[in-house]
């Protein structure tokens, strides 16, 4: 069980640093994509006989950088929806090859708190400390290019490079959170907590540390909850992602009619000024 | 010439029953997904679509749950998705994949949990086998009726709003100037893509029936240049990798490893992306020649 | 293809371009387009939607290649175009001209008295300072694109490089950063090239203007280069240039020029266009 929670706690971390990133490009659909496609990769690995984590690993590498690739000749949308189905219906032969495969899918596919077993923790900590450590490190051209890639172009920072970092950092930390909440979930950890902390902090530094706590909160509550009551964590995982994301947007729209309401009084304010001149 | 014949129709294809209805089902199916996919690709709401199709899943869970027939959960679920969805709507794309992922999020989590407790209550994990990767090889005769009609549906939508949908795709100021209802024609056409994804749900599963929607839209929309074509394109592209899907998976029934064939979601899935591949340098190729086109006619400044 | 681009040490003359040509999709857009800039001169690049302005911007970027020679005499600033942020972006106006400083090192700045007081001052030279805190998001067009130069500014750069700065401004707005970027020019003694399409908001503080009609380019001072003459052999055909009231209508020739005519003249500037100025 303390494996869970350690586990639990290194991909919230993970997730809600990253995940403030996926938020800020417009990246929703593709965290969501790649860990998904990772999904064949742990049937292609079990097929193989390889650690789960080694495909999962793999296979969200190809994806990300395979959606990049095509998203630069076509429709970026596109491109993600068919790279991602492509991988699915990989999985989807794999699977069919063995048929002793059946009762994992579930576990995969939506997450598996009590199976995390504590000889997970040690390549999840290593691959968590990675994915952060990365963005840590990148975290002034992701936020430059994210206010507008021609700033970061024109300082030298070429956007497919930035755009290709971010990917494969995006299928790291997928597949280090992937265990734990399933295939399908692990991206509401990336995009509500962090939905919720753009909105809140004003500064990018706070914005970063907030999405970790939110994103941390939301998974502890998970655990905590699916502990209790058996159910699945990753219904906990969406519904509180959910949450996340809906008191984001009150705050947000409080915050743009409290803007509004004094952008009126400063400029009824100017236009007595300037009528009194 | 037999010989010939048999090494592509393996023995007793179009002798079988199920193939036969999985050929009408997944035609039809192939066919309602291409056309309405044609505007999803349009409208860039690839995601939305894809997120539909998962979300379908929870109505597919839950109508096991219940006891009823899977495709009234799926499109049930489905529209009401699209609904909330539009609901929450924004209107800045990035905003809009946004809460597209929320919903997806908190509708998949749902799913995980009438799951659980569909296999608490029933033990049969092959339910969500079949949910989530398709079963058409198993659908009953008596759908095949609620297939057609629910299509009809869909396209009948799609066929109402398709001056509205083709204008609000291209600006919708342009379109609420000219007295579009933007807003219903948006839920109208997620409808209409819930609809589409449900029912390709039943045929190559909830997980993968975007590729239906998107793959042959994409290709078509890169190839054709007139709406009406790409529309038509898009479907005929759909059922061809359908019906070459059914045969392949048919076929396929000896082949190693574990012989009881491969899935016939993964040769659709499969032949879908291969045609999309195959529609980039055919769209590049394409572009190429009009702008020479162009350029024939064009003035340059003298000297 | 192959374009020289030198960057040298900073020095007087902040630009040169020579012999510049540049091919987009095909088509030759620029055609040996040659003119200079020294520091603190304000210099306009103006020219129709199509002309060549952002490609050849791009091209003195070094983010397009092209055939010729590019030489900069120190660093360059560069404010693109207007886009609209995303209102809830987690970056204050102070933040993202930090980033002008570093925003391609690596990791997360720490807190230095050094960092705050260079945004300081350069929030203060661009009249910014009063929402240093705000969101850049919730900001009006005028503010953001004062954020924006203080964000080009703030390295001290040798050349600021704007690319059509006063489109989507209401007239206070571009009358304000029409002479926002002179005095910065003359105060920092940086070379200001922005692009228009209007060169009537320039007038006042061009010193030079830099005209791209059909991918090629007339340089020189502004009364010597907008003249019926020059303008016409620049486009092809003939153009009338009309000045009313100390601003300047460019328009394009009678119907019986020769055929051809393929580009008739748009900088047509609207007759009631703010107030006169000395």
């Amino acid at each position: 069980m303390t494996g869970t929670w350690i586990v639990g706690t290194i991909a919230a971390v993970v997730a809600g640093a990253v995940g403030l990133f996926v938020v800020l490009r417009g990246a929703a659909f593709v965290a969501d994509a790649v860990p998904q496609g990772a999904f064949a990769g742990a049937a292609g690995a079990s097929l193989l006989g390889v650690s789960t984590l080694l495909g999962l690993g793999v296979a969200s590498l190809a994806g990300a950088l395979g959606i990049g690739w095509l998203g630069r000749r076509g429709r970026r949308d596109v491109a993600t929806a068919l790279t991602l189905v492509m991988m699915l219906g990989l999985g989807a032969l794999f699977l069919s090859f063995s048929t002793e495969y059946a009762p994992e899918v579930e576990a995969l596919l939506f997450g598996e708190i009590l199976g995390v077993s504590p000889g997970d923790v040690v390549p999840v900590a290593i691959g968590g400390a990675l994915c952060v450590a990365a963005t840590v490190a990148m975290f002034r051209p992701l936020l430059l290019s994210s206010v507008a890639s021609d700033l970061a172009a024109a300082r030298g920072l070429r956007p497919a490079w930035v755009e290709s970092a971010f990917l494969i950092i995006v299928a790291l930390a997928t597949s280090m959170t992937l265990p734990v909440t399933g295939a399908l979930l692990v991206f509401s950890l990336m995009i509500g907590p962090p939905a919720a902390a753009r909105s809140v902090a004003v500064r990018p530094e706070l914005a970063l540390g907030l999405s970790v706590v939110l994103s941390v909160a939301t998974m502890w509550a998970s655990i905590a909850a699916s502990y209790v009551t058996n159910w699945p964590p990753g219904f906990f995982v969406g519904a509180l992602g959910a949450g996340c994301y809906g008191a984001g947007r009150v705050v947000a729209a409080r915050r743009g009619s409290r803007r509004a309401g004094a952008v009126r009084g400063a400029r009824s304010l100017a236009g007595a000024l300037s009528a009194g001149r | 010439m037999s010989y010939l014949l048999h090494l592509v129709f393996a023995p007793g294809f179009f002798g079988n029953g199920p193939v036969r209805v999985a050929l009408l089902a997944g035609g039809l199916v192939a066919v309602v997904s291409g056309i309405v996919g044609a505007f999803a690709v349009l409208r860039g709401q690839s995601y939305a679509g894809h997120a539909l199709a998962d979300i379908s899943v929870t109505g597919g869970s839950g109508s096991y749950l219940a006891g009823i027939s899977p495709l009234w959960g799926f499109v049930g679920v489905g529209v009401l998705a699209a609904a909330v969805m539009d609901l929450i709507g924004v209107r800045r794309p990035r905003g809009r994949d946004l809460a597209t992922g929320i919903v997806r999020g908190a509708g998949l989590g749902l799913a995980a949990l009438f799951l659980y407790w569909a296999a608490t209550s029933s033990s049969s994990s092959g339910t969500t086998i079949s949910i989530l990767f398709g079963s058409m090889f198993t659908i009953s005769t008596q759908t095949v009726p609620l297939i057609v009609g629910l299509g009809a549906a869909a396209l009948a939508i799609v066929g109402a709003t398709y001056r509205p949908l083709l204008l609000s795709s291209v600006s919708g100021d342009l379109a609420a100037a000219r007295g579009v209802a933007v807003r219903a024609t948006g839920v109208a056409c997620l409808v209409a893509i819930a609809i589409a994804v449900s029912l390709s749900a039943m045929t190559i599963g909830a997980i993968l029936s975007t590729a239906l929607l998107v793959g042959p839209a994409a290709a078509a929309l890169r190839v054709a240049r007139r709406p009406g074509l790409a529309v038509a394109l898009a479907a005929g592209l759909g059922l061809a990798a359908t019906w070459l899907g059914v045969l392949l998976s048919y076929d396929s029934y000896y082949w190693p490893p574990a012989g009881h064939g491969w899935p016939v979601s993964f040769f659709v899935v499969a032949l879908v992306f291969v045609i999309y591949l195959a529609a980039q340098p055919a769209g590049a190729w394409r572009a190429r020649r009009a702008r020479r086109r162009e350029e024939g006619g064009a003035c340059s400044p003298a000297s | 293809m192959t374009t020289d681009r030198i960057v040298t040490a900073p020095s007087a003359r902040a630009l040169s371009v020579d012999g510049v040509s540049a091919w987009l999709a095909g088509r030759e857009v620029l055609h040996e387009v040659s003119f200079g800039l020294d520091r603190g001169e304000v210099v306009g690049l103006i020219g129709s939607n199509g002309a060549g302005k952002t490609t050849l911007l791009r091209v003195i970027l070094g983010l397009l290649p092209a055939s010729g020679t590019v030489t900069i005499g120190g660093s360059i600033g560069y404010v693109p175009q207007q886009v609209m942020l995303d209102p809830d972006l987690p970056i204050r106006a102070a933040d993202l001209v930090g980033l002008g400083l570093d925003g391609n090192r690596l990791g997360i700045p720490l807190p230095s008295r050094r960092r705050r007081q260079l945004v300081r001052e350069a929030l203060r030279a661009v009249d910014a300072e009063r929402f240093a805190g705000a969101r850049v998001g919730a900001l009006s067009g005028g503010e953001q694109q004062r954020v924006l130069i203080a964000h080009a500014l703030i390295g001290r750069p040798a050349l600021l490089l704007l690319d059509e700065p006063l489109a989507n401004l209401d007239i206070r707005s571009e009358q304000e950063i029409v002479s926002l970027l002179a005095r910065i020019a003359s105060q920092q003694q940086v070379a200001v090239l922005l692009s228009a399409h209007d060169m009537n908001a320039l007038l006042p503080v061009m010193h030079k203007i830099v005209y791209l009609a059909g991918g090629r380019a007339a340089c020189g001072p502004t009364e010597e280069v907008v003249r019926t003459e020059v303008l016409s052999d620049l486009y092809g055909h003939h153009v009338d240039v009309i000045r009313v009231h100390g601003r300047v209508l460019v328009v394009a020739g009678r119907g019986d020029d020769q055929p051809g005519e393929a580009h008739p003249a748009e900088h047509v500037a609207p007759a009631d266009h703010g107030e006169l100025r000395p």
